[in-house]
């Protein structure tokens, strides 16, 4: 359909609405996080900053001695440390059992699938006490690996159903000719499901890594030592409190949405595939 | 063949047994929890006591509160994510240059955690900054809001930030519904004289429906779970008179801060049993068309 320049000029002017509607609160983190504490004030939150600082950033990393405040910088570190095995085993798991529920269905694999992704959709308050008695009884209450296993056990259901989805497109001859062949179940994951995982493999993991790297509900209630806590719940504590000034809250929230931010401008198309598979039908 | 599914089951069975324990057995201990009296740290002679928690719940004027607060928040957060991203989606496909930027942008809170956008949010709504000082700016002094620390506005603010996350996810599904559409359908209404409203109207809008009820499920179900996001602006007290409180925040309190665990066990079945009311039928559907397929 041929279009009126009228028409373009709507498009792009609606279009730049909504890019200024998503764009400011992210320039009010960022435009705060570089200024220096001199200039910060309240009735100034919009203007640009006149010198350019780092300070707030490397308060909100390094904390403060003076007034008590802990950096920012150890709980990074703890959220990387849970993020790493987490997602790693996670997709691991899914993969695996992608592989069964997509290639080897028997009777009742779709109760069982069923099943399983009904643990992606409940509030999760409702596994929370026993999952608590749970670590403490594994003596895992507080600690980075208990945060780590909690996140696998719960990131079953997203992995299993991105990679079904991914190897139900894998046509059925492939894996015929390599049984053939010789190959038995592991044979035909070892040799043909695979070396084909690569672009389900991304998926799942970007995936994962955003949502654990961004989870606050485990990481609030698992770990009650500041020490071991990951970012956001390090950050949220950070925000609470009434002695850190507002520019080192904002440096602290950039730093923290720094990782996920990176791979989803680098890999977006990936990350909005995994969007997607987390409405079912993908 | 019947060997090598065995070896296909035994696969799954790890994954199999930590859901099974992970969730199914949690829930179940957690429904056993909720019809006891353990609302303290120790309590001496755990008993069964029916329906107790959950009759009290239903007469705590904190989760009335809160139930009210939940259904704000969806009215504000599922028409508004929506229409956004219904907009938003149809604006991005009508074949603009630089398409790839701006979906980058609208879909970017996305990757945010709650937290960092209720530390933008909490700044951006603060009653003597903020949004109300670019409104008094703009000569738009009339929106002036007290945001979440006025009673009367509370989780409407939340769910105003929640919005502007969440609905770069309606976006995306819109613009996947969008690009299915056959474009052989609006070649054919043009050669029959139907005007891009007609068109809109009875193509794209009714071969969208699939795509708003997955939408509507899924963003219904984040309103019952919504958390960090009121706790990252509000506060852990859910706000002035409770006006930002909601189920999820509500038994985080009673459970981890009061220790009255059975009084939360009953909160969190609640939440359940709402979520899936809404997640039950959504899935049998969505696998059954599936099978159909």
């Amino acid at each position: 359909m041929r279009r009126r320049p009228l028409f373009w000029f709507f498009v792009y002017l609606a279009l730049s609405l909504l890019a200024v509607f998503y764009l400011v609160p992210i320039y009010v983190l960022v435009v705060n996080a570089l200024k220096d504490y001199r200039e910060v004030s309240v009735e100034a939150m919009w203007r640009l900053p006149e010198h350019l600082s780092l300070a707030s950033f490397a308060k909100a990393w390094f904390g403060d001695p003076g007034t008590g405040m802990t950096g920012l910088g150890q709980n990074f570190m703890n959220s990387v440390k849970l993020v790493v095995p987490a997602v790693f085993l996670s997709v691991l798991l899914g993969s695996i059992n992608g592989y069964v529920l997509a290639q080897w269905r028997f009777r009742g694999s779709e109760t069982l699938f069923f099943l399983l992704l009904f643990g992606m959709f409940i509030p999760y308050q409702s596994i929370l006490i026993p999952l608590v008695k749970v670590l403490m009884a594994l003596h895992l209450y507080g600690t980075i690996p208990g945060l780590v296993l909690t996140h696998v056990v719960y990131g079953i259901p997203i992995t299993t159903l991105i990679f079904r989805n991914y190897y139900a497109q894998i046509p059925r001859e492939l894996v015929d000719a390599a049984q053939i062949d010789g190959a038995a179940v592991m044979g035909v994951y070892r040799y043909v499901i695979l070396p084909l995982s690569a672009p389900g493999t991304v998926v799942a993991v970007i995936w994962q890594f955003t949502q654990i790297w961004n989870d606050f509900l485990f990481g609030v209630v698992i770990t009650n030592k500041p020490d071991v806590q990951p970012i956001t719940v390090a950050l949220n504590n950070l925000a609470g409190s009434f002695i850190v000034e507002w520019n080192v809250q904002m440096a602290g929230a950039l730093l923290a949405a720094l990782p996920t931010l990176l791979v989803y401008v680098l890999m977006g198309r990936y990350f909005i595939r995994g969007l997607l598979a987390g409405s079912v039908k993908g | 063949m019947r060997r090598y599914r065995r070896v296909a089951f035994l696969l799954l069975a790890p994954s199999l047994v930590l859901v099974a324990l992970f969730v199914y057995g949690f829930i179940l201990w957690t429904g056993w929890l909720s019809l006891t009296n353990q609302n303290d740290l120790f309590v001496p002679h755990v008993r069964f006591v029916g329906l107790a928690n959950y009759l009290r719940l239903f007469h705590h004027p904190r989760f009335l509160i809160d139930l009210k607060n939940t259904l704000t928040f969806s009215l504000i957060f599922i028409p508004g994510s929506l229409v956004l991203g219904l907009v938003g989606a149809l604006l991005l496909n009508t074949g603009v240059r630089g398409e790839g930027f701006f979906r980058t942008v609208f879909l970017m809170p996305m990757a945010l955690s709650f937290i960092v956008t209720g530390v933008a949010w909490r700044w951006l709504m603060n009653p003597s900054s903020g949004l109300n000082l670019l409104f008094s700016a703009l000569g738009l002094g009339f929106l002036k809001s007290g945001w979440y620390t006025d009673p009367a506005v509370g989780i409407k603010a939340v769910a105003l930030a929640a919005v502007w996350q969440l609905s770069g996810y309606t976006m995306a599904l819109y613009l996947a519904g969008l690009r299915a559409i056959p474009p052989v359908f609006y070649e054919a209404a043009e050669v029959d004289g139907a005007s891009p409203w007609q068109a809109f109207r009875y193509i794209t809008l009714p071969l969208l429906t699939p795509v708003t009820l997955s939408a509507v499920i899924v963003l219904g179900h984040i309103s019952l779970k919504i958390f960090d996001l009121v706790i990252a602006i509000a506060g852990i007290s859910g706000g002035p008179a409770f006006s930002s409180d909601v189920p999820a925040l509500f038994m985080f309190v009673t459970t981890f801060q009061a220790n009255r665990f059975a009084q939360g066990a009953a909160i969190s079945i609640v939440l359940l049993v709402l979520v899936s009311f809404l997640v039950i039928p959504y899935l049998y559907w969505s696998l059954r068309r599936e099978v159909a397929e």
